[in-house]
């Protein structure tokens, strides 16, 4: 084995906050290869993203940093990035290493063109005329697959689409020719399709040009894809470090056998729908929906004389009593205004939309305000949906005054310790404020909020996918332990195939604006009628990578 | 409120987590600002004689009478004498900042709250009066608003009042336009929407979600404008639109005074009012300068974790 690309020694990252030292990254050792990706796994917090952007020297001032980090040169003699002094780390950035960041569309300047912004990391490491960078440049767009480079590296970025920037911004990590590419999260801000263009084009790159990836990553089904090795880390430690397919196979460590057995699997929730299938009474389904859209429009105004924009285009669904109905669509798919046009938060614009027998359309705010007791929401975000100035026990009873069942929060405690211990919080949860808490925590609590009043029907927005993975499976599964015992009709919606799988019973799929098919679990996920939906089925990475491996043999 | 402890209260928690030149100037900044209302509360007690007085037991003050034992700090072109004149003009200055400061609160606030969250023709309608407000030198505002309340001079109450009425106007734009930014912002957050889902009124919303989380940046504000309006006052009174030097002691008013003083060699009269402007000026900017610094997280200086000392260079030899 030749060199490593790069050597990390005993790194360890300390950062200065308001409440005292936090000691992010611990003791981390890594080798990375040339031409090999490594995989950086882990929980938010764990150090992962600290431990890629120590490789780059690129840790704000506030932190402290100890340990080696070796970059080796292509031209021989290697850079200890911890060490170096500020002149000699920006030579070594861009010809050494390069970062692709996770949002293509903020990593971008949004007042030059992207040609302009390749040539800017050529002309940082030595004179280029104009011409030769601009023919670099396109070179450099043909080579991620940008159609016609030679008009297009005038353009500016928003011209291009989401997947389009992040091979932009591939591009220009590639500029210079670096041995080694960090990679954060570079497809967690795309869709699902796009990721896997993203995914093929960072192999296609590993092949041609023999840069090494890091590749930090929360989601074990890219890791499959894309890894040729994988270091797991929690809490700012290195607990395992094994090639993709031992650590899939035969893992080691505690922690990497608990994340692995609570990543999502397609086909796991099969089993558990039909047996609440078998359970229905029957007659069931003559009962009179929860939910019930008819050629549903919901459009935003358009500004400054527009048209207004069409978000949702002629939606059609119902959901019975008792029912979980599985929303799936990538982003700008209108999922997210059809749950908000539920919950009465977004007007609707033509066709019907019937919640628990009282038509939405053009509805009175006195009609709105008796249905809200009979409605839960849960929100995607759990940092964000709690006033932080109230304490859990305050939030969770907010419904209960409201409504009037309770005449103050104090009042309404009894009741609010019932609902978190539904919830599996302690009781002492209650007196926190919600940024004590952590993201499941709060999660929790935001599904203790929205079952405070006993509703009818649940919905629920993307209420897993701010949340780790392990973290994630303990909601679901609590989840789906409460609708079983309460017995609400729900709509859930995720852009995660996975997760929509593991809980309804059925599933619809959206696609700009439209549903283009629904079914049961087992109907939509083996067998897809419409063409859309047997691309979103394809593009879902498996988190298994000998199974990965054989699906792309086949495409 | 109870809940609140005193870690959480606004400055208190800030000396505490300021360090270095920052809570120098916090703290140099609040000693100065606590002298100035000890002082402003004292003044009966600390100084020697009323702010009007022109003699004692031992017969008429005299006027330019240069510092003695008798007048520490000299008497004024009227026979007034300067330390107390000082004295007493910080107890106005207090009056005047506590006055303005909680009407502009108030108005600024409640304001703030109904044009951001209601929006509409309201909100259009109140941040062009508030643009208009701005686009008016804020002296010349101040003057007009003296003149319209009060015709100019009166008594300490109503002189004390009507200074306040009109820096209130000129301060009022400043918090509506602050809250209500802040409003829009928090209106955006999920907790908002999950309060509408709920089914929570209007008037709810308002006072208990989104009233205390949009009020977080007041203290800066308030502090940078109390020393604005000391400057607006002394401002004022410099222009003869104060309060009658009978009614109450006021500094702008003194230092107009000692004009004529200051080139016939008689400095004692303008010196004094003038070093008292300035140091309660910068007591309170230097407060809310360095509360500006804190509040802002990349500003912010901290207590960094020990230094890189294990001699980083020979573990990189050791790595090659």
């Amino acid at each position: 084995m030749s060199t490593p690309v790069v050597q990390v020694r005993d790194l360890d990252v300390t950062f200065a906050t308001d409440s005292g030292p936090v000691h992010a990254v611990d003791g981390v050792t890594l080798d990375v290869a040339p031409g090999e990706v490594l995989a950086i796994v882990g929980e938010s917090g764990s150090g992962k993203t600290v431990t890629a952007k120590a490789v780059l020297g690129l840790l704000p001032a506030t932190a402290t940093t100890r340990g080696a980090v070796v970059l080796a040169s292509r031209g021989g003699g290697a850079t200890d990035v911890v060490t170096v002094p500020a002149a000699r780390l920006r030579e070594a950035r861009g010809r050494d290493v390069a970062m692709v960041f996770q949002e293509p569309s903020t990593a971008l300047n949004p007042v030059y063109t992207v040609g302009w912004q390749i040539a800017e990391g050529l002309r940082a490491h030595g004179p280029v005329t104009s011409a030769q960078a601009r023919v670099k440049a396109v070179e450099a767009l043909r080579q991620v697959g940008i159609p016609d480079p030679e008009q297009r590296v005038d353009h500016y970025p928003h011209q291009f689409s989401g997947g389009q920037k992040q091979r932009i911004v591939i591009a220009m990590a590639l500029a210079l020719g670096p041995a080694l590419i960090v990679a954060d999260e570079p497809t967690t801000a795309l869709d699902v399709t796009v990721q896997a263009e993203i995914l093929d084009l960072l192999r296609r790159l590993r092949d041609e040009t023999g840069a090494a990836i890091v590749l930090i990553t929360h989601n074990m089904g890219v890791v499959a894809d894309l890894a040729d090795r994988v270091a797991v880390m929690y809490q700012g430690k290195l607990v395992e470090q094994a090639p993709v397919l031992d650590l899939f196979a035969n893992p080691q460590a505690e922690y990497t056998k608990l994340l692995l057995a609570a990543v999502p699997r397609v086909g796991d929730g099969r089993a558990r729908a039909e047996r609440r299938a078998a359970a229905r009474q029957p007659g069931w389904e003559d009962a009179a929906p929860v939910v019930e859209a008819r050629d549903l429009v919901i459009t935003y105004p358009g500004r400054f004389r527009q048209p207004a924009f069409t978000a949702v285009d002629g939606v059609s669904l119902r959901i019975r009593p008792g029912e979980v109905l599985g929303l799936v669509g990538e982003s700008g798919s209108g999922k997210t205004t059809v749950a908000r046009a539920i919950a009465g938060l977004q007007p609707v614009a033509d066709g019907s939309l019937s919640v628990l027998g009282a038509e939405l359309r053009g509805v009175k705010g006195r009609v709105l305000r008796a249905l809200r007791p009979r409605l839960g929401f849960v929100f995607q975000d759990p940092a964000t949906s709690f006033n932080p100035l109230l304490t859990i026990a305050e939030c969770v009873a907010e419904p209960l005054v409201v409504h009037g069942r309770f005449g103050s929060p104090g009042a309404a405690r009894r009741r609010v310790d019932e609902l978190l211990e539904a919830v599996q919080l302690p009781r002492a949860y209650g007196d926190r404020f919600p940024h004590e808490l952590s993201g499941g925590q709060r999660q929790r609590a935001s599904l203790a909020r929205a079952l405070a009043l006993d509703p009818e029907l649940l919905v629920a927005d993307e209420p897993t996918s701010a949340l780790d993975v392990s973290v994630q499976a303990r909601v679901l599964e609590l989840f789906a332990d409460l609708q079983r015992q309460l017995g609400f009709a729900c709509l859930f919606v995720s852009h995660d195939l996975a997760v929509v799988d593991l809980l309804a019973d059925r599933i619809a799929v959206m696609h700009r604006g439209r549903l283009v098919e629904e079914g049961t679990g087992p109907d939509v996920l083996e067998h897809p009628r419409e063409d859309y939906t047997r691309r979103l089925l394809a593009s879902l990475p498996v988190p298994d990578p000998a199974a990965q491996r054989a699906r792309r043999a086949i495409t | 409120m109870a809940r609140i402890e005193a870690g959480k209260l606004p400055v208190v928690r800030q000396l505490r987590q300021s360090v270095g030149l920052q809570r120098g100037m916090l703290v140099a900044g609040l000693v100065l600002t606590g002298l100035f209302v000890l002082v402003a509360a004292l003044a009966p007690v600390l100084a020697p004689y009323g702010h009007s007085q022109l003699r004692d037991a031992a017969g008429p003050f005299g006027a330019q009478e240069p510092p003695s034992g008798r007048h520490l700090l000299g008497t004024t072109v009227g026979g007034y004498d300067v330390l107390s004149r000082v004295i007493f003009g910080a107890q106005t200055a207090l009056l005047v900042v506590i006055a303005s400061i909680l009407a502009s609160i108030v108005l600024g606030v409640a304001l703030g709250l109904l044009s951001g969250y209601f929006g509409g023709w309201l909100d259009r309608v109140l941040v062009l009066v508030a643009d208009a407000i701005y686009a008016f030198p804020s002296l010349l505002l101040a003057i007009l608003g003296a003149i319209v309340i009060s015709g100019g001079q009166s008594s300490l109450a109503s002189g004390v009042g009507a200074t306040a009425l009109s820096i209130t106007v000129v301060f009022v734009p400043q918090y509506l336009r602050v809250v209500r930014v802040e409003v829009l912002r928090v209106k955006g957050e999920a907790f908002v929407d999950a309060a509408r889902v709920i089914g929570t009124g209007s008037w709810r919303i308002m006072t208990r979600h989104v009233l205390r989380n949009a009020v977080r940046t007041l203290p800066l504000i308030v502090t940078l404008n109390a020393s604005e309006a000391i400057l607006t006052l002394a401002g004022l009174g410099f222009l003869g639109f104060g309060i009658e030097p009978t009614a109450a002691a006021e500094w702008g008013y003194d230092l107009q005074r000692s004009i004529a003083d200051v080139t016939s060699g008689i400095w004692w009269t303008a010196l004094f009012p003038g070093l008292a402007i300035v140091v309660v000026a910068l007591g309170m900017t230097l407060v809310g300068e360095s509360l500006n610094d804190l509040a802002d997280p990349r500003l912010r200086t901290r207590v960094r974790a020990a230094s890189a000392s294990t001699s980083p260079s020979t573990v990189a030899e050791d790595a090659r």
